[in-house]
């Protein structure tokens, strides 16, 4: 393999930042430093070299709903928003809830354009009634269960998931909506709710299981990931419960601090989400707990959508929107951040929830393999949804302009993204 | 409704369960869309034919006050009254209980009361909802029973109106819940005229959207 190096950029990563050309050799970092050169030079001058972004929290749709999105689609879309590894949720069909189904995802990322981990479910089917093999799929590397899309209803079989979790060294994650508070809502619940007719879901409806997977996850000794939190109320239990010393950990999603209910005015399903775009209040709360530390990663919550879908009315219209190729440069400018801040949100913080770091995140050092993120902190896009990689297009910024975009992804050595354009 | 579109239609009139469907169905055609009502959101024509009902008896909505009592959660109806009573210049109070009205009244420019025995002294104007048989097993009343203990225009009740206070309701009644068969029988009931009223206003719409009030 040639040489490579990444010339005239500032590296930033869990030590610090300083200006530095890095060179790769074999797929891993062969010296970092400054006028260093290669047998090919990638131009990173006005840029930040960071080591590659984790997504704690994509829907790759593969199997089962390959129109909306494919493994080798949602990768390079990751790969082109800066991300080197992505964790894919488990509510596929058939859902990643055995070894097999594991085995399948892992195969279909091979040669993707980035590395494509396994988030399997933590019961049979996603049904919440009955544990899904986890031992097993833990044998396979699988290090996140969730039956994320819902959250283990039955407090009593949370409880035992995560005393049976916590002897395989795995972590659960939980989708909090408490489903008889929420049920037939479509958005949050308030005075945009109210004022449209559209059924709510109360804040209440995610609060009311994140206290009660604390006090779970207190009683077990067992971690517990908070998924896509999005309520000043649910931030504020996890700064309590982190100041207790409860072993929990929590994401927000891009659309959770740069969005509120009142875009649903607009009746267009691009703006349904689960959980749904809350308050004033709430996107501060949130913005308010990744600066704080309450919150430890950016996820993007990457849910694809084929557009006949997203024409439905919207209470029929299916939740989520693209977040992949976005996330970076909302962060960028929306979290008032520096911007070591903002990549260890988007990097090492969420490798390590994931135990991604041995090849994720890691600092940018002689040795460690070579998985970096390009990217200007400074360069200006427009969103178009027609030019994004992922197979659909229900992103929620169409036309907004955004600061921050990633100029080359580089995975084990191998450039992936190259000037803003996908290698893979 | 691209294809409907390509057929030449001048309006489509949508009428839908789910909220916002007209909205969307704009977006898409050139026709005039008209909404019928749509989920819980809005029933604009109904809310038009509801103020020229209260004009034929009343001069002027302006200092008007008006009791909207009932399901408002779930009533596009009272959306949109609320909407054109008070953009006439009404006063206009929402009685109901507290799992019958929206989560949220911020920005509503109205009174809110429990106890509709306190308002209707006080009202020139009432206005029952439909009570739907269902929102007992919602958990949102304990029973049809109680609802019109508390809540219905009883014939007792109705004896709490000034004389000359009017009884609306959008249709179709539930006689015996929400309202006394007798009080919907009474002179001061305009609920037939609001029937009739309704097929007057609508043409008007049409006539003024398609017909000599497009050019």
């Amino acid at each position: 393999m040639k040489e490579l190096v990444v010339k005239g950029g500032t590296v930033v990563d869990a030590t610090g930042s300083r200006r530095a050309d890095v060179l790769i050799r074999n797929g891993a970092v062969a010296g970092v430093g400054e006028g260093l050169d290669g047998e090919r030079v990638l131009d990173a001058s006005g840029c930040i070299v960071a080591p590659g972004l984790v997504d704690l929290h994509a829907h790759l749709r593969q199997p089962g709903r390959e129109e909306a999105e494919t493994v080798e689609t949602a990768a390079r879309a990751a790969a082109l928003g800066g991300y080197t590894a992505v964790v894919a949720m488990p509510n596929t069909d058939p859902p990643i809830d055995s070894a097999a189904v594991v085995r399948e995802v892992l195969d279909l990322g091979t040669g993707a354009a980035c590395d494509v981990r396994v988030a399997g479910a933590i019961t049979v089917g996603r049904r919440g009634d009955q544990l899904a093999p986890m031992a097993e799929m833990a044998a396979m590397g699988v290090r996140l269960f969730t039956d994320d899309g819902s959250g283990v209803q039955d407090a009593r079989l949370m409880r035992r998931a995560l005393e049976y979790a916590s002897a395989l060294g795995v972590t659960l994650a939980q989708h909090c909506e408490d489903e008889a508070l929420a049920a037939g809502g479509h958005m949050h619940e308030g005075e945009w709710s109210s004022r449209l007719g559209i059924p709510g879901i109360p804040a209440a409806a995610e609060e009311v299981m994140v206290a009660r997977d604390i006090a779970l996850a207190r009683l077990t000794g067992a971690p517990v990931h908070f998924l896509h939190l999005s309520t000043a109320g649910a931030v504020e239990l996890v700064r309590l419960a982190k100041a207790a010393g409860v072993p929990v950990t929590a994401e927000a999603a891009p659309h959770h601090f740069t969005l509120t209910h009142a875009e649903v005015a607009s009746y267009d399903p691009v703006f349904k989400v689960n959980p749904p775009l809350r308050t004033e209040a709430d996107v501060a709360a949130v913005k308010a707990g990744l600066a704080d530390g309450t919150l430890d990663a950016v996820a993007t919550d990457h849910a694809p959508h084929p557009q006949e879908d997203k024409e439905e009315p919207f209470d029929q219209a299916p939740p989520g929107m693209l977040g992949l190729e976005t996330a970076l440069p909302l962060a960028l400018t929306e979290l008032d951040l520096p911007v070591e801040r903002v990549v260890a949100l988007l990097s090492w913080q969420p490798a390590h929830i994931a135990a991604l770091d041995g090849e994720h995140g890691g600092p940018v050092v002689e040795g460690r393999p070579a998985n970096l993120c390009v990217f200007d902190p400074a360069e200006a896009w427009v969103v178009e949804p027609e030019r994004l990689a992922s197979r659909s297009r229900n992103t929620p910024y169409a036309g907004r302009k955004l600061t921050g975009r990633v100029r080359h992804t580089i995975l084990r050595g191998e450039p992936v993204v190259v000037d803003g354009e996908a290698q893979r | 409704m691209q294809t409907i579109d390509a057929m030449g239609v001048d309006a489509i009139i949508v009428r839908h369960a789910s909220a916002g469907v007209p909205w969307q169905v704009a977006s898409w055609v050139d026709a005039s869309v008209i909404n019928a009502g749509d989920g819980w959101h809005e029933h604009p024509t109904q809310a038009l034919l509801d103020c020229y009902t209260i004009r034929e008896r009343v001069s002027s909505l302006a200092g008007l006050r008006i009791a909207i009592v009932g399901d408002v959660k779930h009533s596009r109806v009272a959306r949109s009254d609320v909407l054109a009573f008070t953009a006439l210049g009404a006063d206009v109070t929402l009685v109901a209980p507290p799992t019958l009205l929206p989560p949220s009244l911020a920005g509503w420019p109205v009174e809110v009361s429990h106890d509709v025995d306190d308002v209707l002294p006080k009202t020139d104007v009432v206005y029952l909802l439909r009570m739907q048989r269902e929102r007992q097993t919602e958990a949102l009343l304990p029973s049809l029973r109680e609802y019109t203990a508390r809540f219905g225009l009883t014939r007792e009740r109705a004896r709490l109106l000034a004389d000359d206070a009017l009884v609306m309701h959008p249709g179709p009644m539930n006689r015996g819940v929400e309202i006394a068969a007798e009080v919907a029988d009474l002179p001061r009931s305009v609920i037939t005229r609001q029937v009739a009223n309704g097929v007057a206003v609508r043409m008007a719409v049409l006539f003024l959207l398609l017909g000599a009030g497009r050019r």
